[in-house]
């Protein structure tokens, strides 16, 4: 018998009709993927371009007929930078939607406000964004950068490139904090000293009081994991007071949310960040993706970033590990990613990492010049060390924990 | 003594940025009894028409004074007459519908511009330097404005008859309209001056802020303590309410870092109004304006 699609689907579900226990899960033929981001609210120049980038690897997929001959249904709640909103739509992607897998969270804190809830349920989730690094849940794929494949990068750079002395401005909430004292690591690591570490509300507008204790620090340079569009203001009154001529500045977040085209080009010339992904990647699969994008969104789509396009490649690495599988089934799937799955993508090669479920993946660092980034060094296939100093899966998969809740004590770093 | 004067400066920064945030709350909320939960949409409003303008070439000085200020003191004008004009003397209600205004207020500009617009304005006006230390110029500029702003509103409201007649109108609505006043057309103007001083300060403070749809929920809290903490008089109060709430958060955040600046700020609200429950005006200079 030769198998068409239509036999195929027909056959599956006569299988799904006599076995209604075994495979509980997307009884009408199509395979469930719920995105929960924020696509208003503070948090939407994050989300806004991952919500885009979400939408175009769901028609990837499904343009090239879909997984195992199912089609994907994306279905998109929008937590409107709410976390409230995050936990109500977890619970009702893992048991109302009985979604095959959820890819949500752009704040650690969202992140961790959801996690339990795709444990409880058994809802293989991906988690596609930069973060502090830490969580080790078998059931969860962090397919971001961490701060032993970015932070780590890019402070010796600086430090070589500016001096010793450094002053810390991050937002005041787990990535935040936490994010820091990786910074403070690794400048001690580096030889340099931190002067100062200021943590800000993310509603904070005014950062003069704060300006003027960095002028009186006087350190080499600023890094900064400031946070959201109130943030933005940080860089301008720092432009403002003369100081970006005179002391620079190095980021971790600094670019994911756009900021390089919200703040006029002289406020953010000279920049420095680093990820896995800027649009200035050279590669062939880079440049067709950003002219499929152009030709779907307009000359005028959002410009991407790390968390749009590793939302992309975090769809299509559960996608490549659905079809590796042969079913969507979650214990299947994680076997597969753990296999590990390889997709290469507009950032390069991305694989998930079996010790941690993370990923290992290029870095790069890169320089902002006229509202644009410039890429000054790569790095590639960067292992998740900072997870990997306290998290083995392949050990113990039976843990869905986040080990740096209470800093870096867990991995014996002392500052 | 370099850093006690650049210090000084960013206190007194601190204090005029409450005041320009909070003045057209002032006017609208202190003055008509109209609680505006759209106020941080406003400011915001004002944000858009400065970098929309400077965006399609228009001087960033035309843009900040003139056209941030008329452009939403006409959506002000447009807001009352078909939304705030059914609702004086229902403060709950005014709430509720200018909490809806706000909501769609964001979503319009979300839909026009998208999450986040490229900006190419910078702080215009350069560094002054004290020492070792350096202060924006447009510090300096924005503390000048802030008291010309609380000056022109004084002068308007004190020395013209339309001052006159518009605190008439606030007292008592019905004896004014007895004396001959249209006084439909004195709220219509009233808050399309909130509106316009706000959608100023929303102007004067894009160059040295993000400019986003949502930015306006990081003002409004702040811009309604300020008022409310000030008391009834609209100018003695916002001015009483800025210097102690500025000072307050600028010398905490300063000696302590960002975040207990912002609990030092509520602190001392709340303290305050547990002590003066009508506010700064409610105990002091009864009088003033």
């Amino acid at each position: 018998m030769k198998l068409t699609r239509r036999s195929f689907v027909a056959g599956a579900s006569a299988i799904a009709l006599a076995a209604p226990a075994t495979i509980g899960r997307a009884q009408d033929g199509k395979i469930k993927f719920v995105s929960i981001l924020d696509q208003s609210g503070g948090l939407d120049i994050y989300g806004a371009p991952m919500v885009e980038t979400t939408k175009m690897a769901i028609d990837d997929i499904n343009a090239a007929g879909g997984l195992n001959g199912r089609e994907v249904e994306l279905i998109l709640y929008d937590a409107q930078s709410n976390i409230q909103l995050y936990t109500q739509y977890a619970t009702q992607a893992a048991a109302g939607d009985r979604a095959d897998t959820v890819h949500a969270g752009i704040t650690s804190a969202s992140r961790e406000a959801i996690r339990p809830t795709f444990a409880r349920f058994n809802t293989l989730y991906f988690y596609n964004t930069q973060y502090e690094g830490g969580v080790c849940d078998f059931n969860n794929f962090n397919t971001g950068s961490t701060p032993a494949q970015t932070v780590a990068k890019v402070v010796p750079y600086v430090m070589n490139k500016w001096g010793k002395k450094v002053y810390i401005v991050a937002a005041d909430y787990n990535y935040g904090q936490i994010t820091a004292q990786w910074m403070q690591k690794f400048v001690k690591d580096n030889g340099g000293e931190t002067l100062g570490v200021e943590f800000f509300p993310l509603d904070v507008t005014n950062f003069g009081p704060t300006i003027q204790k960095i002028q009186g620090a006087k350190p080499d340079l600023v890094i900064s994991a400031l946070v959201g569009g109130a943030h933005v203001s940080f860089y301008k009154q720092y432009a403002a007071a003369g100081m970006n001529k005179e002391i620079p500045i190095a980021s971790t977040t600094f670019g994911v949310g756009n900021e390089q085209t919200l703040i006029s080009p002289e406020e953010g010339e000279g920049l420095i960040a680093a990820y896995s992904y800027f649009e200035a990647v050279d590669n062939p699969v880079n440049k067709a993706f950003l002219e499929r994008l152009t030709a779907r969104l307009g000359p005028g789509r959002p410009t991407m970033n790390e968390l749009s396009v590793r939302s992309y490649e975090g769809a299509m690495l559960w996608a490549e590990a659905v079809k590796a599988a042969g079913t969507a089934d979650r214990a299947a799937v994680i076997e597969a990613l753990r296999a590990p799955q390889s997709y290469t993508g507009p950032s390069g090669v991305v694989t998930i990492d079996p010790q941690t479920n993370h990923a290992v993946q290029n870095v790069y660092i890169a320089e902002v010049k006229n509202q644009k980034f410039e890429i000054l060094e790569s790095f590639s296939d960067q292992p998740p060390a900072d997870t990997q100093l306290v998290c083995d899966l392949n050990a113990n998969p039976n843990q869905n924990t986040f080990l740096f809740e209470n800093g870096l004590e867990a991995a014996g770093i002392k500052l | 003594m370099d850093q006690v004067a650049a210090l000084v400066i960013q206190l007194a920064y601190g204090v005029a940025n409450l005041a320009l945030i909070s003045l057209g709350l002032a006017i609208i909320f202190g003055m008509m009894r109209v609680i505006n939960l759209a106020h941080g949409e406003f400011l915001m409003l004002g944000g858009y028409t400065v970098v929309v303008a400077t965006n399609n070439g228009v001087n960033l000085w035309i843009a900040m004074l003139i056209l941030a200020p008329l452009v939403v003191g006409v959506i002000g004008v447009v807001v009352e007459r078909l939304l705030i004009r059914w609702l004086y003397g229902r403060m709950v209600d005014t709430l509720l519908a200018t909490w809806g205004l706000s909501l769609l207020l964001i979503g319009i500009v979300t839909s026009i511009f998208g999450a986040s617009t490229a900006t190419t304005v910078s702080v215009p006006i350069g560094v002054i330097r004290i020492g070792e230390y350096s202060v924006s110029g447009y510090d300096l500029f924005l503390i000048g404005v802030t008291l010309g702003l609380l000056g022109a509103v004084y002068a308007v409201l004190k020395l013209t008859k339309l001052g006159l007649v518009a605190r008439g109108t606030m007292q008592n609505a019905e004896m004014a309209s007895a004396l001959g006043v249209s006084t439909s057309r004195i709220y219509m103007i009233t808050f399309g001056l909130g509106a316009a001083v706000t959608g100023l300060a929303g102007g004067l403070l894009a160059p040295v802020t993000g400019v986003l749809p949502t930015i306006g929920a990081t003002y409004i809290a702040k811009a309604f303590i300020t008022v409310i903490s000030g008391g009834a008089s609209i100018l003695a109060g916002t001015a009483a309410g800025s210097v102690l709430l500025g000072l307050v958060n600028g010398i905490f955040s300063f000696l302590t870092g960002p975040t207990f600046g912002e609990v030092a700020l509520l602190l001392a609200a709340i303290v305050l109004l547990r002590l003066m429950p009508r506010g700064i005006t409610g105990r002091f200079f009864r009088k003033s304006l």
